[in-house]
């Protein structure tokens, strides 16, 4: 299968093959009004699969958001054609309203104006839990 | 308090505590300078979980209990002219009682509210805006809430210190010192010690912050008596192990390794923790704690329990000298009294602050 080449804007590379579409989102990219390609299910020598994303036109990508939800993402910046910069994300320490918690049972479910917290409690095993009520953090 | 509220997860560490001899200075025997060098590390905290306090704060808040017990009269007027709101959005007795004789035997005034129904909360008031407040009146809040985090909300919200007096099943911190206490008084100490829990592992938030901060002090052997069906998480069990200086087994029968233990912490198993009749009632007599029991137990074990219980100590057990369940009552108002007029930066009339580096070593 083959894609155009994007010009400048953004490739997110090794994506967890079939997740592309939740990484758009909660990187808050609309793929209805963006220009992108998604390659889903892309052979990988170092993961088996993987999903890749091309965003035409893009600056720069959350890396926090992007560390969060596909920590083995890689990122090239591309302009003119050319990959010009490689970064990868970062397993931030906090997140702040990118994903609410699942606990019914907790705070933030009924408090008004409240920030979704959650904080890195194992960077090993990625795991995040609610600042408020130490739910563990599920996507 | 949001400025002063510990990041979570990450308590204050030794060097955080100021140094007592230094904020005094040689010769200041001024009532200021006392009061700084009394109180000035828990001064203005709000205290949501007992990792908002390092070790070394735990033990002193445990030294002021012991001695608020032997100077009742010294310390009854410590924090006159204070007032604490107890905001108890869900019912809790004896939790409410205890925080509020705790503010009254300090020689201070109490407002609040006991039950949703009779705050503006039925009008929809948020916490946030509810302890905006009441930030305004008084000098200490405790709250109760139903939902998990609500104390962290509290705490974020008010300008003034806020002990959480239990948020859902998630924190508790003044029972867990309620607990400590009682093993300082009962033993002098609170390592070196076997401690055997009993009964409900898997729900119990008591049982899980009481291992959690023994952890941190450390030399205490946990043996976990329970079900399979109600064992101890996995998260507390990792926990344990990542103190070098603590162990644990797990057990099912209560008799057979009573006679190991220093203490014995009861917790109620609950019927509706169960998926079939059958197995909880044949399981329920196994983690009763009984006469015939107690025969096989150390003269001088400690039995403590969260209370309220229901039948899992015999009502014959409370005459027995091991019993110290009521005691930890007392020791609860006892800490509170320490939580409340440290927080608002009284000090106790008399009451000598251990040196830092001693109570470290």
């Amino acid at each position: 299968m083959e894609v155009t080449s994007i010009t400048n804007g953004i490739i997110i590379d090794h994506v967890p093959a079939g997740t592309a579409l939740t990484v758009l989102e909660y990187l808050s990219i609309d793929p209805a009004t963006t220009r992108l390609a998604l390659i889903m299910n892309a052979s990988s020598r170092r993961y088996g699969s993987k999903d890749i994303i091309k965003i035409e036109d893009a600056e720069s990508v959350d890396l926090d958001v992007l560390g969060f939800v596909a920590r083995q993402a890689t990122v090239d910046i591309v302009r003119g054609g050319r990959i010009t910069r490689k970064m990868t994300p970062n397993l931030p320490e906090h997140i702040v309203n990118v994903i609410t918690c699942v606990n019914p049972r907790c705070v933030t479910t009924t408090e008004r104006g409240i920030r979704q917290r959650f904080h890195l409690v194992h960077s090993g095993r990625q795991e995040y839990r609610c600042d408020y009520c130490d739910e563990e953090a599920k996507l | 308090m949001a400025t002063l509220y510990a990041k979570k997860g990450e308590p204050l560490s030794a060097e955080d505590i100021p140094k007592t001899g230094t904020i005094a200075g040689a010769g200041s025997d001024t009532a200021d300078a006392v009061h700084r060098r009394d109180t000035s590390s828990i001064v203005g905290r709000s205290v949501v979980t007992l990792d908002d306090l390092s070790t070394i704060q735990i033990r002193e808040l445990l030294r002021k209990a012991q001695y608020i017990d032997s100077h009742r009269a010294q310390v009854a007027g410590t924090c006159s002219g204070r007032v604490l709101a107890t905001l108890f959005y869900e019912p809790s007795t004896r939790t409410r009682l205890s925080f509020e004789t705790a503010m009254l035997r300090l020689g201070g005034q109490v407002i609040g509210f006991a039950g949703a129904q009779l705050s503006s909360v039925s009008k929809g008031e948020s916490i946030h805006d509810t302890l905006k407040t009441v930030s305004n009146y008084v000098d200490v809040v405790a709250i109760r809430h139903p939902k998990e985090g609500a104390a962290l909300v509290a705490a974020q919200s008010a300008d003034v210190p806020v002990i959480n007096a239990g948020d859902g099943g998630h924190m508790h911190p003044t029972q867990t010192l309620a607990d400590l206490a009682t093993l300082q008084s009962r033993f002098g100490r609170i390592t070196d010690l076997t401690v055997g829990i009993c009964g409900d592992l898997t729900f119990g938030r008591t049982v899980h912050s009481l291992i959690e901060t023994l952890c941190r002090f450390g030399n205490v052997r946990f043996v976990l008596i329970s079900p399979d069906e109600l064992r101890t998480p996995q998260y507390v069990l990792d926990r344990i192990q990542s103190s070098p200086s603590c162990s644990y087994t797990e057990e099912s029968d209560l008799a057979a390794v009573i006679g190991d233990l220093d203490v014995l912490y009861m917790t109620r198993v609950q019927k509706e923790r169960f998926f079939n009749e059958d197995d909880y009632l044949r399981l329920r007599d196994t983690y009763i704690l009984n006469a015939d029991k107690l025969r096989l137990a150390k003269p001088d074990m400690a039995v403590l329990h969260p209370l309220p219980r229901v039948n899992e100590i015999a009502t014959e057990v409370d005459d027995d000298p091991r019993a110290a369940y009521f005691e930890q009552v007392k020791n609860g108002m006892l800490v509170r009294m320490a939580l409340e007029s440290s927080v608002v930066g009284d000090e106790l009339a008399g009451f000598e602050p251990a040196d830092a580096k001693e109570v470290f070593a």
